[in-house]
Order: C-alpha cells, then sequence, then structure tokens
C-alpha cells in the first residue's frame, strides 16, 4: 500500500511542475526574471512529493474566495 | 564643512575615570561664572573652553562659532566618591553576590563556567543573556560562605535610593568601591558586563563629567540680568559642597560633619541626575519649581526621544473641539473664524488675479479674507501689517506671491485620531464661520467615528496646487461614500436623520401644500409633484412623495425595509407593516425608508444611487435627504422621558408572576438536582445540565417579560421608533428599562465568583437559586436592589475591561499589519508587488476588483442589470 501522500489531502492545492517553455512565457508575461517570483523550499513537503528541483517554477491552482480559482507560480529555492 | 558619517555600530558601556579625565577639556574649581564684567570664569562652569553659545565669540577649543562648535565636556573633581543613582539597584546586587573580603563571585567554579559558556553562546547568537544574568544573581546571592576564601558573608541591606548597610555598619561609596575593584574580570562576565567597557567600580563616581555649555544654555532676561540653566544651578551647589567637604576634611573636622557632608555631596550629585527619585526630595529653584535634571530631559512622552526626536510637528494645520451642524453639507467644514484668519494659501500672482491679491493685501492680517505675507520676485518674504498693508498692496505684481487667508470653498484635510482607515481623513470645503469649534454635518460622523462628547479634531492645509488637486480627485468626502472594505456606503444618515425620514415616509401621512413646502424648503428642490389628492378641496401630499422628490427620475429598487419580519409568505406590497419598499422611476410607491435605506453602513437607496448617478449626485441626496429628515423630526417634536417606560399595572403584575413562576421552576430543578433526578444532556456533566436549564429558564422568563412590555409600547413611544427605525437602541434596551434586566453574566455563565461555595454572603453556601447568582428581577425603571446592582456591576465591568484589551491588541496588529503592507503596490499589469519588484499577488484580491468601486465586494450585480432592463424585480442573492 501507497503511503499518505500530502497531495491527496484537501488543504494542499495543486502543483504543477511548469516545462522550460512554459516559464519562458509566464516571466516574457510579467517581464520578470525568475528571482521575482514567490519562493518555495526544496524542503517542502509537495516539493519532495513530486520532485521538484531547485530553478523550477510550480504552477499552483489555488481555490479562492473572491475568484474561484486563482492561479500562482512559485520558484523552487535550495533549502 | 564635516561630511556626514555613516553609522556602523553603537556600543554602550561606562564611563572609566580615565576617560572622563581624558574627554574633559579642563577641571572645574570654582562654583563662579561670570566674573563682574560679565566674562566668563576661566575653570568656572561657564569656562570659554566648553563652547560657545554667545554670538560672535569663537569656541576656545575648537574654534568654532556657535552652532558648528558641538561643546566639549569638562570635569569635576569629586572630593570623595558617590553612588550613581542610575546604578543604585546593581550595585545592590552586585554587592549580595560577590565576597567581602576577596571579591569573587560567590559560585562555585563549575558553576561559573557554565554560566559563562551560556552567556558567551547568547551573546554570539546575537540574543539578550538578561534572564540569565537574573539567575546567577538569584544563585549568588544564596552563598553565605565564600567558596574561595571561607569568609562568612554579611546581609546586605539597602536603603533607598543609595546607602547600603552590612550587619548594621554603613557602608561608604569608598569601601564600595575597593570592594568592586577587587572582582576579577572573568567574574565581571558572568554578569553580562563586559570588564574592558564597564567595570562595576565605575558606577561609583570620583570624576563627575560636567555637560558643556551647549547643553546648559544660559539666557538673557530683558531686564540684561542673565538666568542659568538648571542643570548649571545643580553643578554650583556639588562644587560648593565638594569645596567645603574638602576644606573640612584638610582641616580635621570629626567623622560626624564628614559623614553628612558626604551626604549632602551624594544628594547633589543624585539630584543633578535624577531629580525623581522615590525617597529623596526634589531639589528645587528659589522659586520653589522643582529642578529639571538629566534624566527628566530624557524620560517619558515629552523627553528627548518621544517628544524631540520621534516627534513631528506640522505647520498649516488647526485642531479644536467639534459640534454638528446639520445644515452644513457633508462635503463642507466650518472653521472658526479665527482659525482661518491664521491659516494660508499662498496664491502665485498673475496678471489675472492681480486685482483680488491686491484686495487681500490691502485688508491685512487682521480684516478676515485678507493676507498674512508678500513674497517679493526676489524671494523676500515681508510681513503685511496694518502700518504697511496699503503700499504693499500698490506694489504687488506678477511672479510675486501672497499668503491669502482661508476661505469659504478652500479645499482642507479634515482627520479624527486614530487614523485607522483611509476614511480618518476626508478633503472637505471651508465654510468660514463664527464661534470657536470645528462644525461638521453629522452625517459624516460614522467614517471617523467622532461623536460630539467632546472630541477634537485636526485640520490641514495643502499649501499646493497638486496637493489640492490630489486631495479633490482621492479624498473629497463624496468619493469615500463607499467602503473599500465591503464596497457599500459608510456615511450615510444617523440617529434623527433616521427617525426623521421613518416619521415621514411610514404609512399614510399627509400634509398641505405649505408644510410640504416648508420641509422641502432647506433641500435643493425646485418643484413639487402632482397632488396625492385633496380634502375639503385643498391639495394634500404624502410623505412618501415629498420623499421621492429627492430621488433622481429613473431610480428602480426593490427591497425589504428593516422592519420586515422575513414571513414565510411575503405580501409585498400588501405588507401591513409597510415592509416592502419599491422605487419606480425614482417615486417611492410603498414601503418605510429607515436605517436599512439610507443609514450608514447600509443605505440601500444611497448605495444605488451612487452606483448609478456618481458621487456627486449621491453627495447631494445625503444632504437633501438629511436636512429633510431633520425638517421633519424637528416640525413633530421627537422626545423621550421616564414615563416612556411606563406601562399598566395589570402588565407589571403578568411579568411579575411570569418571573415567580420562573423561579419557581428553577426551584424545582434545583430540588429534581439535589435529589439526583435529573438527567444528564448529553456530552454535558450533571452540574453543567443543571446551570444549563436554570440559563434557559430564566431567558425564556425575561423574554416573556419583554414581550408583555413590548406590547404596551406603541409607535407612538419615541423609543419604539428608534429601535424598529434602527436609528438608536433596540428593543432589548427598551423592555429591559421597563419589564426586566434579566441574567447578568460574566464569561459567558452565571456569576460565580466571591466567596467560598458563593457570591455573596447574604446567600446560603450552595445556593444555586436565580438571585444568588446574578438575576435581575427589577427593570431600570424600578430600580435595582443592593444585591442585584452588584451583579449588574460585575456584568458592566466585563464589558469594560473586553473592549480596553481588545483594542490595545487590535490596535498593536494593525500597526504590525501596516508596516507589513505599507509598500506594495498594484502595478499597471494588475500584480501585487513590492518596492524590489518582488511579485507579491499575481492579480491583486485574486480578482482585480477594486472593493470600493464594486458593488458588496462583487464586481457586477447581475440581478440589477436585469431589474434595469426589464423593470421586474429580481430578488436574487443578499445584495440585490
Ligand atoms: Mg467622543
Ligand atoms: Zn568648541
Ligand atoms: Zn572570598
Ligand atoms: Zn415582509
Amino acid at each position: 500500500m501507497k503511503e499518505f501522500s500530502v497531495l491527496n489531502h484537501d488543504m494542499v492545492p495543486e502543483h504543477i511542475l511548469l516545462t522550460e517553455d512554459e516559464i519562458k512565457k509566464l516571466l516574457a508575461k510579467y517581464r520578470i526574471s525568475k528571482g521575482h517570483l514567490p519562493k518555495i523550499k526544496t524542503s517542502d513537503p509537495v516539493c519532495k512529493e513530486i520532485n521538484a528541483k531547485a530553478g523550477d517554477v510550480l504552477k499552483v491552482v489555488r481555490d479562492s474566495m473572491t475568484a474561484g480559482k486563482a492561479l500562482s507560480y512559485r520558484l523552487v529555492i535550495e533549502g | 564643512m564635516a561630511s556626514p558619517k555613516r553609522i556602523k555600530k553603537i556600543k554602550f558601556g561606562l564611563l572609566s575615570p580615565k576617560e572622563i579625565r581624558k574627554m574633559g577639556v579642563t577641571k572645574i574649581i570654582t562654583a563662579d561664572t561670570y566674573d563682574d564684567d560679565g566674562y566668563p570664569i576661566e575653570m568656572g562652569l561657564m569656562d570659554p573652553r566648553l563652547g560657545v553659545i554667545d554670538p560672535g565669540l569663537r569656541c576656545r577649543t575648537c574654534g568654532g562659532r556657535p552652532g558648528e562648535c558641538p561643546g566639549h565636556f569638562c570635569r569635576i573633581e569629586l572630593v570623595a566618591p558617590v553612588v550613581h543613582v542610575g546604578f543604585a539597584k546593581l550595585v545592590r546586587k552586585i554587592l549580595r553576590s560577590t565576597c567581602r573580603k576577596c571579591g569573587r563571585l560567590l559560585l562555585e567554579e563549575p558553576i561559573k563556567k557554565n554560566y559563562l559558556d551560556q552567556i558567551k553562546l547568547l551573546t554570539k547568537l546575537g540574543q539578550p543573556c538578561d534572564d540569565l544574568v537574573k539567575n546567577v544573581f538569584r544563585d549568588a546571592t544564596k552563598v553565605n560562605l565564600c567558596p574561595y576564601c571561607e569568609e562568612a558573608q554579611m546581609d546586605i541591606k539597602f536603603e533607598q535610593p543609595t546607602s547600603y548597610v552590612e550587619g548594621g555598619h554603613k557602608l561608604m561609596p569608598a569601601d564600595i568601591r575597593d570592594r568592586f575593584e577587587r572582582i576579577p574580570d572573568e567574574d565581571i562576565k558572568i554578569f553580562g558586563m563586559d570588564p574592558k567597557n564597564a567595570r562595576p567600580e565605575w558606577m561609583i563616581l570620583r570624576v563627575l563629567p560636567v555637560p558643556p555649555v551647549t547643553t546648559r544654555p544660559s539666557i538673557t532676561l530683558e531686564s540684561g540680568q542673565r538666568s542659568e540653566d538648571d542643570l548649571t544651578h545643580k553643578l554650583v551647589d556639588i562644587i560648593r559642597i565638594n569645596q567645603r567637604f574638602q576644606e573640612n576634611r584638610e582641616a580635621g573636622a570629626p567623622q560626624l560633619i564628614i559623614e553628612d557632608l558626604w551626604e549632602l555631596l551624594q544628594y547633589h550629585v543624585t539630584t543633578f541626575l535624577d531629580n525623581e527619585v522615590s525617597g529623596v526630595p526634589p531639589a528645587r529653584h528659589r522659586s520653589g519649581r522643582p529642578l529639571k535634571s538629566l534624566s527628566q530631559r530624557l524620560k517619558g512622552k515629552e523627553g528627548r526621544f518621544r517628544g524631540s526626536l520621534s516627534g513631528k510637528r506640522v505647520n498649516f494645520s488647526a485642531r479644536t473641539v467639534i459640534s454638528p451642524d446639520p445644515n452644513l453639507s457633508i462635503s463642507e467644514i466650518g472653521v472658526p473664524l479665527q482659525i482661518a484668519t491664521e491659516l494660508t494659501i499662498p496664491m502665485n500672482i498673475t496678471s489675472r488675479n492681480l486685482e483680488e491679491c491686491r484686495e487681500y493685501v490691502r485688508r491685512g492680517p487682521n480684516n478676515h479674507p485678507g493676507a498674512s505675507y508678500v513674497k517679493r520676485l526676489d524671494g523676500r518674504r515681508v510681513k503685511v501689517i496694518d502700518e504697511n498693508r496699503e503700499e504693499l498692496a500698490e506694489l504687488l505684481e506678477p511672479g510675486w506671491k501672497v499668503d491669502r487667508q482661508l476661505q469659504d470653498g478652500d479645499l482642507v484635510l479634515f482627520n479624527r485620531q486614530p487614523s485607522l482607515h483611509r476614511m480618518s481623513i476626508m478633503a472637505h470645503e471651508v465654510k468660514v464661520m463664527p464661534y470657536k469649534t470645528f462644525r461638521i454635518n453629522p452625517a459624516v460622523c460614522p467614517p471617523y467615528n467622532a461623536d460630539f462628547d467632546g472630541d477634537e479634531m485636526n485640520l490641514h492645509v495643502p499649501q499646493t496646487e497638486e496637493a489640492r488637486a490630489e486631495a479633490k480627485i482621492l479624498m473629497k468626502v463624496e468619493e469615500n461614500i463607499l467602503s473599500p472594505r465591503f464596497g457599500g456606503p459608510i456615511i450615510g444618515g444617523i440617529h434623527d436623520h433616521i427617525s426623521g425620514m421613518f416619521l415621514l415616509t411610514r404609512g399614510n401621512v399627509t400634509f398641505d401644500k405649505d408644510t410640504a413646502l416648508e420641509l422641502l424648503k432647506k433641500s435643493e428642490i425646485m418643484d413639487l409633484s402632482e397632488p396625492a389628492g385633496y380634502e375639503n378641496g385643498k391639495p394634500y401630499w404624502t410623505g412618501k412623495q415629498i420623499f421621492s422628490q429627492l430621488l433622481p427620475s429613473g431610480l428602480n429598487l426593490t427591497y425589504r425595509s428593516k422592519m420586515c419580519d422575513n414571513c414565510k409568505i411575503c405580501k409585498r406590497e400588501e405588507c401591513e407593516k409597510d415592509a416592502y419598499v419599491v422605487i419606480k422611476d425614482g417615486n417611492l410607491l410603498c414601503g418605510t425608508v429607515d436605517e436599512v435605506a439610507i443609514g450608514a453602513f447600509a443605505g440601500k437607496i444611497l448605495d444605488r444611487i451612487i452606483k448609478e448617478y456618481g458621487a456627486v449626485e449621491a453627495g447631494k441626496f445625503l444632504d437633501n435627504a438629511t436636512r429633510l429628515a431633520i425638517r421633519m423630526i424637528t416640525r413633530i417634536g421627537f422626545s423621550f422621558g421616564i414615563d416612556d417606560e411606563d406601562i399598566p399595572s395589570d402588565a407589571q403584575e403578568q411579568i411579575h408572576d411570569i418571573i415567580m413562576a420562573a423561579e419557581e421552576r428553577v426551584k424545582r430543578l434545583i430540588e429534581a438536582y439535589e435529589a439526583g433526578e435529573l438527567d444528564s444532556l448529553p456530552g454535558r456533566t450533571i452540574d453543567e445540565t443543571v446551570e444549563m436549564k436554570i440559563m434557559q429558564e430564566l431567558g425564556k422568563a425575561r423574554n416573556q417579560a419583554g414581550d408583555i412590555a413590548g406590547h404596551h409600547l406603541g409607535m407612538d413611544n419615541s423609543a419604539v421608533v428608534m429601535a424598529i427605525s434602527g436609528a438608536r437602541g433596540s428593543m432589548l434596551n427598551l423592555t429591559q428599562m421597563a419589564a426586566c434586566v434579566g441574567q447578568q453574566s460574566v464569561r459567558g455563565e452565571r456569576i460565580q465568583r466571591g466567596y467560598a461555595d458563593r457570591t455573596l454572603p447574604h446567600f446560603y453556601k450552595g445556593d444555586l437559586g436565580a438571585d444568588a447568582h446574578g438575576f435581575v428581577k427589577s427593570s431600570y425603571k424600578k430600580g435595582l436592589s443592593p444585591i442585584e446592582f452588584f451583579f449588574h456591576a460585575m456584568g458592566g465591568r466585563e464589558g469594560l475591561v473586553d473592549t480596553a484589551v481588545r483594542t490595545s491588541q487590535s490596535g498593536y496588529l494593525q500597526r504590525r499589519l501596516i508596516n507589513a503592507l505599507q509598500d506594495l503596490e498594484i502595478k499597471y499589469d494588475g500584480t501585487v508587488r513590492e518596492t524590489r519588484g518582488q511579485i507579491v499577488q499575481f492579480v491583486y484580491g485574486d480578482d482585480g476588483v477594486d472593493p470600493s468601486k464594486s458593488d458588496y465586494g462583487k464586481s457586477v450585480n447581475v440581478s440589477r442589470i436585469i431589474q434595469n432592463v426589464t423593470g421586474e424585480e429580481v430578488m436574487g442573492g443578499k445584495s440585490g
């Protein structure tokens, strides 16, 4: 039997790893560099679970009171 | 000139006698300050080497002029050492925890090492070691025998403020100093002190640093007499006693006299440092005023730190008490003439306003719309006075500037503390008025959270065109009717506005032509609609019609008013309470206008007008509506008195019976509980169950009593009108006055605290009855018995304490939030970023909606659009 996964928890929003291409588009859209994104540490349980490495970018889809679904992006950093 | 330096770090420590001698430019030996010719005496307290304060002179030490020279310290060599009051407590602690013979810390070597390691670790981590040091002193004080030289330690008594007695023998400061000198450096580190920066013996003063004259400048009175600073006076005292001490000692005076003089020297040094030490009579000026010591200059709200360094003061501002004026517009503010003559606005003179400016200058500074200063082309400012106003007016030419006095129509910022949200500062138009208070329309009280029980408010006058433009666009009262918190109106009618509107529009009140016109007189309404009908050949109008005159044509709205009982089947237009409001094309067809329609924080009609017709129209509506309401309520005459709480005697009997019956039931409950016949409720103990059942029983009784009283208080009762319309108070308040106050509680329970097993000695132990635990049978009208009164005070106190605690906590939370968020900005791409460009939110609030431009938080109100298009009522969501 598989161990408990944080991804299945109700309170944990959906995290999706972006491809290099998607990252490029994202950075172009907001005219920013990776460093301007909010951060997430590699030690974060979700990062461990989906095996995200420093330098990756995650798309986070959260439930929102005002907008239904809200998109956010986080840069994975060492830690 | 010296260039500004960057501060890398600040180190605090004690001044050693060596350092004091090194930094002092001279020794002070004489108490005289100036000689007969008015020149400062060398080696006196005003020695020219201490710096300069008189203009035209140069400093003898650094050569600087006044303002350049920072001043230079000097010193007084004390004949005998004295204790520094600021360290008296620490001196005591160190005395008690070190050996009286060898001076070492009274702790075993391994314990010392352990403490030292912990302190070193904390210092390395940059954390305070105060708690640890407290333990060191606590442990060392308990030791009675020195672990190193086996000397028995004696008890040391501390007598406020600076004397120490060891086993009946007084310790002189010299003895203490000797003892401290024996403490090894390693032990000092365990006290949390750095022996290189602060040796304990430096807390006993041998040399007193004398602050430079720039810190204690003398002032020349108009009579030409010099008046010295308090610190100088104190220093003179110290030097005199010091000299007398020396003379006596050299003459071989008896020990008793020496000790007296020593004590006196200690007193003067103490009061020089701190003149508010408990147990020391404050040193006084000749006039009897206590002298201002060094510590008083720094301490407290008006001290150097809080008063001078973090304090900010501002020009072009005024503050006074506020009072109401319902005839002012919500966007106006009544400014007292006195304030208007003081505050100014700079005007640039052009060829177009030259004549206007001339007129201001001609009127001078004391004749209200006048001017106080003109600024010439070369930048020189000339004060306008009665003597030169005529000539100055003729000299004016384009390019000059005139500071003209505040006048009607000027835009100013108005503010009330605590400024918790942006509506705490709004822009108003000035209306100069007689008397001494700021006047505001009571409808703008809610955003400021102001009332008129003595509240004061501040006024600021923007000085530039840019500031005025910004204020006009962003801060006008009309622009702030909608709250950014929930997207609904925060400004609106209060109290009498609501009562008045309610009385005007409820049912079918009719008015003849004269009355109708009189009611509308102050509201800017130019015509009256067709009459509702004729009586005895004379036309009449209904209150609803009169109110409709204020509504913009084309306004459609349907909602249920505050009175609505939310009946299962709503009778709509036929509602017998007139609670169903229908507005079609700007006409109130049915329903009553109350708090839900025009009140602050509610205001459905107001909300609809602002969202469909804009802020200016809404402001006009509010002005008109409040004026109409005030006219109506003054016309009726609306008052409330003690006999409004009277209810018939048979009703009083009924209430009495209900309460007696409830008490009887409570008694039976208690009997059942004591007999063990009571079944406990699921999840509750038997004790909790009986408490709950008693509370339930008594609560029911109070409600029944209230209902009976309510039946006898009708719409002819002013308090009922206020409660039902939502103007002020509630039916609960009213029935507490008329029928029964009810259960008093502390922490949500019946009152339990007090004596052992009972609340008061008037009851038996273990009494569970209603009156033994704070049930108040009486009404406020009837009056409370002493015991009831006591319980009532307990319940009331809890509320007071809660609010006090809550405000301080929420205030701090607010501060932290503001500090964390103040630099965030919404960029043009909709993202929220901080100053470095880091993204905080990808879309502001997830939906990118500005709540103050929204419809109760939603970007679109669908039902409103449908209603406007089809003309059909859609009772969908809450805001529909
Ligand atoms: Mg007040
Ligand atoms: Zn100098
Ligand atoms: Zn010893
Ligand atoms: Zn209804």
